[in-house]
């Protein structure tokens, strides 16, 4: 039976090292992707992310199951990226969709940071990638604090409740910060939402 | 069909009622607001579902509005997940290992566990209830403890009163002193 990760992080309170590394393994591909999204930087993404592990770590001997796990992880999560956002306000962090990261440090692999190419026409990679983009330059164009409730409603699928206490926001203010959002979104998308929504 | 960002504007803020031979005011436009993004993501209760179907029979903008939420998330779903790097845990496992071990201050020993204070608390309560406790053993009685019998009253008015001492000479202390103490002999 799976524990919850209330129980795990009881159980690295006391000092049980293997729940720990259960919830390392739990939640750093949510944790990455959803720092990935707000900063647009893989690097720091996972310098980031590395460290609301290490806050989880931190304060394993206080911890107390008062709110969900997730909640807890996403809030600290939250508030690192809109320190790190306001840190780097005026520098550019875009990275280019081309530019090679190091997959793995340990054999010093390098790839694209989008995954293979998948299709053999490369014309229809090409639209796929300008669709993609598209996507993402407009998720980046919304302001932190809706950009951040877009991706825990949309991608970690928390509820409202749990949203809200994240972002530190009554409920009423975050379905109305959701709304302004998506129709935000839903302008920027245009040309994709008419053709979707056919 | 695709509603502009500021024609959208303009009719959320107008309250557009349904009216018709035998219904009235379903729900204006600018409800749907709060309530649109969970209709879409099947969140709301029942009774708000219904109040919203009944809204979007009668209008064809929020129906647009609804359709093109929809294809926002489905837009969004697009998105590839990608995969931290191989060197995370190993990054995390070194971030880890690097704290300190926690240590414990002297003053942590001042803080009472809490079965220390229970059983500390349930003690002094204890001690409370025993010693108000009336004494149920009538054997012994204030007649059968021993009395003290010729007490020396001389031993206590052998003591000279402080308001004689503070009227003793004041030009040397330390012949006062001699003097008082061979003078309370005299006073016996």
């Amino acid at each position: 039976m799976t524990r919850s990760d209330v129980q795990l992080m009881l159980d690295v309170k006391a000092g049980d090292a293997q729940s720990f590394e259960l919830l390392l393994q739990r939640y750093r591909t949510p944790l990455v992707n959803f720092l990935y999204r707000m900063v647009r930087n893989r690097e720091q993404a996972e310098d980031l992310a590395q460290e609301v592990f290490l806050r989880v770590y931190r304060a394993r001997e206080d911890y107390e199951p008062s709110a969900k796990f997730t909640t807890w992880l996403f809030r600290i999560a939250t508030n690192l990226a809109l320190n790190s956002l306001r840190d780097h306000r005026y520098q550019k962090l875009e990275t280019s969709m081309d530019a090679p990261i190091v997959a793995d440090a340990e054999d010093g692999d390098e790839r694209p940071m989008e995954i293979a190419d998948e299709h053999p026409d490369i014309e229809q990679h090409l639209v796929e990638e300008a669709r993609k983009n598209m996507i993402r330059h407009a998720i980046e164009k919304l302001p932190e604090k809706q950009r951040a409730a877009v991706l825990l409603h949309k991608y970690q699928e928390l509820d409202y409740a749990e949203i809200s206490k994240v972002l530190q926001c009554s409920e009423s203010a975050l379905k109305s910060l959701l709304f302004r959002a998506y129709e935000t979104l839903r302008v920027e998308l245009a040309p994709l939402v008419a053709s979707a929504a056919k | 069909m695709k509603m502009p960002a500021s024609e959208g504007r303009r009719y959320m803020a107008r309250a557009v009622k349904h009216e018709g031979p035998r219904r009235k005011v379903v729900m204006s436009c600018g409800r749907m607001e709060t309530r649109i993004l969970a209709y879409v993501d099947g969140r709301l209760k029942e009774s708000e579902r219904g109040e919203m179907e009944k809204h979007l029979v009668g209008c064809a903008a929020c129906r647009v509005r609804v359709n093109e939420f929809r294809a926002v998330g489905d837009l969004l779903d697009e998105l590839p997940v990608i995969e931290p790097s191989g060197a995370f845990n190993a990054r995390v496992h070194a971030l880890v290992a690097a704290e300190p071990e926690k240590r414990r201050s002297w003053l942590a020993w001042l803080a009472p566990s809490p079965r220390i204070a229970f059983v500390a608390s349930m003690l002094l309560v204890a001690t409370v209830w025993l010693g108000s406790r009336p004494v149920e053993n009538p054997a012994i009685a204030e007649t059968d403890l021993p009395v003290v019998e010729n007490v020396d009253y001389d031993v206590i008015s052998n003591f000279a009163p402080l308001s004689d001492l503070s009227q003793a000479p004041d030009d040397d202390s330390s012949d006062s002193d001699a003097t008082s103490q061979q003078q309370q002999p005299q006073q016996m």
